[in-house]
């Protein structure tokens, strides 16, 4: 065994941090969040330029990237942060999925420019009933001539409003399959939600649009499968955001608890606050460890749906542990949109959603245990 | 024992009843009831404000209050009824600090001038307040507080700054805590006043919540030169009076019913709201959570009703500790009724105020602001204590002075 970061992936991490720290303070954060494109197309060009988008390809198509770590470190620096940024969708969830089901020649096109920082992608798959069930996708494509036309609707789809390119998930006459759409088609209609994580979240709507058979991602009917062996990847990538922003949470609020004083002494003094920072701790590391043991997993393609449903169910509870606690330790300050726990207690309940919430999860692992 | 209702009790009950449905037909759209309804926009506050008048002219205000000062001395058991009721259907228009705090204050501690002159207006529910205790440096550890009130012949000049103003922005006045002896430590040389919200070197200024709504203020005094007569208790004693304000704290009745009922409308949308084809309402793990959340809700009314039975009988150490359990009870409910909703809805558990966010957003809102509700009022923490230092007898921690 080896439990520590080597030397590249500690570079990386550093270079994620700095960049974030320097150019995208938690004021800017809040200004983003309140802004109608929710990200800085600015800083999007800058991450391309520092090779972000690229560590997570490899190098046939565009990019450096040799392992999943990379991705992971990223983003755990991202979650720390709380920066708001297409990057998850488009690099993780439309990235994995092409990726792992594309044609050659969209691998090239689509990856070289995602790794460019050239194109923003968003991943359509939920619909009106909620459902995380990639095989609950109802939406029809239907074959006319050598087009297939889509009409529907799809919830919660993250970046939609600023995305290039969407990839939808929608049922043909052979099963759910994935379309590749150009998101300013006229037939799509999008509305950004006003949610708790101020990220993003848009429902689409889908009149007539036609997409050409050479635009599936995929064979025709694959769609749940190419869905699920992405999601197998890209959950355990949000969890390292998550991760990330639970651990910022935990310092900010040990480091805030010695310096506030009451009754003329730190309440990080009161054993009470002491405990609760020390279930902080344990759910933190048990969180990071095992999200690292994940990830390796992943790398060496042995990920089982039972690690990866145990790594989200328990990171979307512990992270809205983590940072309940933050706040309430904090007291009146922590409740402030000022303030920036309350930047991460917002998202742990955003994120808690995405790719499959705690029950979610908990039922899969059920499954995976044979029962 | 006997837990029912005497047959006055019930025709009051009734009454209510009758009222509110009638006078609930007036709120605005997507009313949200609680702090966040009243204060974080024109349209709520204005209903609050509508709301407090009815009240007043059906004398409910003032409903507890001695006859002579415009009350109706309701028992505490028609008192109950009255928070039951009204947190059914959640109604505002009670002034949680005017009506609530403030009002027994100046019935135990003021003069009769300032009874004579206070009280009315409060009664008739015209007069709105906000309270002024917590300082930057002075929050759990209040008596702390540095805001100077000194002195000056028939005035008190006022310096110093007040934050979490909860309803600043629309209130007329505010009691305020302030220390007019400047040599004074902790609760020595504290005072109580009434202050009039527009006198001159009185600034009030937003801070927003973490989503954004604006219900509290920070509050500055500059120079601002109050009249001596709104002085309330004693000059110096005002520590006491504020720790018997703190006790004035009702038994939480109407928190459980307005919860309750908001458990109720989650069960329509379960049954309404179909996920993979299955139903909400038969998925086991949500019928779980739905049960755990009615038992709360009903444990924690019985509670309520015992705390009132502590305050008919006068039994201060038992009104002490119940009332902390119940404001602890009622505020991690809360916190776990929002938790459950936003769970059991899925994805739609993240929209706040938007047209497709079931129960109008609400839920998402009040995973936000349930946060509010374990600190506000003397944290969840501070409360423990109490109920270990006086329910139960434990020794106390020492603070250093
Ligand atoms: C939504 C909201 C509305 C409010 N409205 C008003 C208002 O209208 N008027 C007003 O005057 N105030 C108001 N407050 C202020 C409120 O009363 C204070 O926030 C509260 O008393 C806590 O003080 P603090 O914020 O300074 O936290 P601190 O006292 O700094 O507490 C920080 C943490 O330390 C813990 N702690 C402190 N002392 C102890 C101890 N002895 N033992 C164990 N733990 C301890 C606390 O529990 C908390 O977790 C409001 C607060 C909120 C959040």
């Amino acid at each position: 065994m080896d439990l520590d970061f080597n030397k590249e992936q500690e570079m990386l991490r550093k270079s994620v941090a700095e960049f974030l720290s320097k150019e995208c303070p938690f004021d800017d954060v809040r200004e983003l969040e309140d802004s109608e494109k929710g990200y800085s197309p600015a800083l999007w060009k800058k991450m391309a330029q520092l090779g972000w988008m690229e560590a997570c390809f490899p190098e046939t198509y565009g990019g450096y990237g040799e392992s999943f770590f990379d991705i992971i470190i990223i983003m755990e620096e991202i979650g720390k942060k709380a920066y708001p940024s297409p990057f998850f969708s488009t690099v993780v969830l439309c990235g994995q999925t092409i990726l792992e089901a594309g044609s050659e020649k969209q691998k090239k096109d689509l990856l070289g420019k995602i790794a460019a920082g050239k194109l923003i992608m968003a991943l359509a798959q939920q619909e009106v009933d909620a459902s995380f069930e990639p095989a609950d996708v109802s939406m029809p494509a239907e074959l006319s001539g050598d087009q297939y036309v889509l009409n529907g609707t799809k919830m919660f789809v993250q970046d939609a409003n600023v995305a290039d390119k969407l990839i939808v998930a929608a049922r043909s006459s052979e099963g759910v399959t994935l379309f590749l759409v150009d998101a300013k088609d006229p037939g799509i209609s999008c509305r950004k939600l006003n949610t708790i994580g101020k990220d993003n979240i848009c429902r689409v709507d889908f009149k007539d649009v036609k997409v050409s058979k050479d635009d599936l991602i995929g064979d025709d009917g694959k769609g749940v499968d190419i869905l699920e062996k992405m999601s197998q990847r890209a959950v355990v990538a949000k969890c390292a955001e998550m991760v990330g922003g639970a651990q910022e949470s935990l310092e900010m609020t040990v480091s805030y608890s010695k310096q506030r004083e009451q009754y003329g002494t730190p309440i990080g003094g009161f054993q009470i606050m002491q405990h609760y920072m020390a279930d902080m701790k344990i759910a933190y590391e048990t969180c990071a460890n095992y999200l690292y043991q994940v990830a390796w997993m992943v790398d060496e393609g042995k990920a089982t749906v039972l690690a990866t449903s145990a790594l989200k169910a328990e990171v979307s509870r512990q992270y809205k542990f983590i940072t309940e606690k933050g706040v309430q330790i904090h007291g009146g300050i922590g409740t402030t949109r000022e303030f920036n726990i309350g930047l991460f207690y917002r998202r742990a309940k955003a994120f808690e959603y995405v790719l499959g919430d705690a029950d979610y999860h908990t039922e899969k692992i059920a499954q995976a245990a044979g029962m | 024992m006997d837990f029912s209702l005497t047959a006055e009790e019930q025709a009051f009950e009734k009454e209510l009843e009758v009222f509110f449905e009638a006078e609930m037909k007036n709120a605005p759209p997507e009313f949200a009831g609680g702090l966040e309804g009243i204060y974080a926009n024109e349209e709520g506050n204005n209903f609050h404000k509508y709301m407090a008048k009815r009240l007043g002219e059906k004398g409910w205000i003032a409903h507890a209050w001695p006859k002579q000062y415009g009350g109706m001395e309701a028992t505490i058991m028609e008192q109950m009824i009255f928070d039951e009721v009204r947190g059914r259907y959640g109604a505002p228009g009670i002034d949680a600090f005017g009506v609530g705090m403030f009002a027994p204050t100046l019935l135990v501690g003021a003069t009769e001038e300032q009874k004579e002159r206070l009280l009315p207006p409060i009664a008739k529910g015209e007069v709105f307040y906000c309270q002024g205790w917590s300082e930057p440096d002075a929050g759990s550890d209040l008596a702390s507080v540095t805001t100077l009130a000194i002195r000056d012949g028939d005035h008190f000049i006022v310096n110093g700054q007040k934050t979490w103003t909860t309803g600043g922005h629309y209130s007329d006045h505010m009691f305020l805590l302030a220390r007019t002896d400047s040599d004074s430590k902790r609760g020595k040389g504290l005072s109580v006043f009434n202050v009039d919200m527009s006198l001159p070197g009185i600034e009030v200024r937003p801070l927003l919540y973490m989503d954004g709504n604006h219900i509290y203020n920070e509050v500055y005094f500059k120079d601002v030169k109050l009249p001596a007569y709104d002085l309330i208790g004693e000059e110096g004693k005002g520590w006491d009076l504020t720790r018997q304000t703190m006790n004035f704290e009702r038994s939480g009745q109407g928190a459980y019913a307005g919860m309750r009922v908001i458990v109720d409308e989650l069960i329509g949308y379960m049954k309404n709201t179909k996920r993979g084809g299955k139903s909400l309402a038969d998925d086991p793990i949500n019928r779980k959570k739905i049960a755990q959340l009615i038992i709360d809700c009903e444990m924690g009314t019985t509670l309520g009703y015992k705390i009132g039975w502590y305050q008919s009988k006068n039994d201060a150490m038992n009104i002490i500790w119940s009332a902390s359990s119940s404001k602890l009870l009622a505020t991690e409910l809360a916190q776990r009724l929002s938790q459950y909703a936003t769970e059991i809805m899925g994805s739609y558990g993240q929209m706040e105020d938007d047209p497709e966010a079931p129960m109008g957003g609400h839920m998402a809102n009040l995973y936000q602001f349930c946060k509010g509700m374990t600190i506000y009022a003397g944290t969840n923490e501070i409360q423990r204590n109490l109920i270990a230092w006086v329910g139960l007898g434990l020794p106390r921690l020492k603070f250093k002075p």
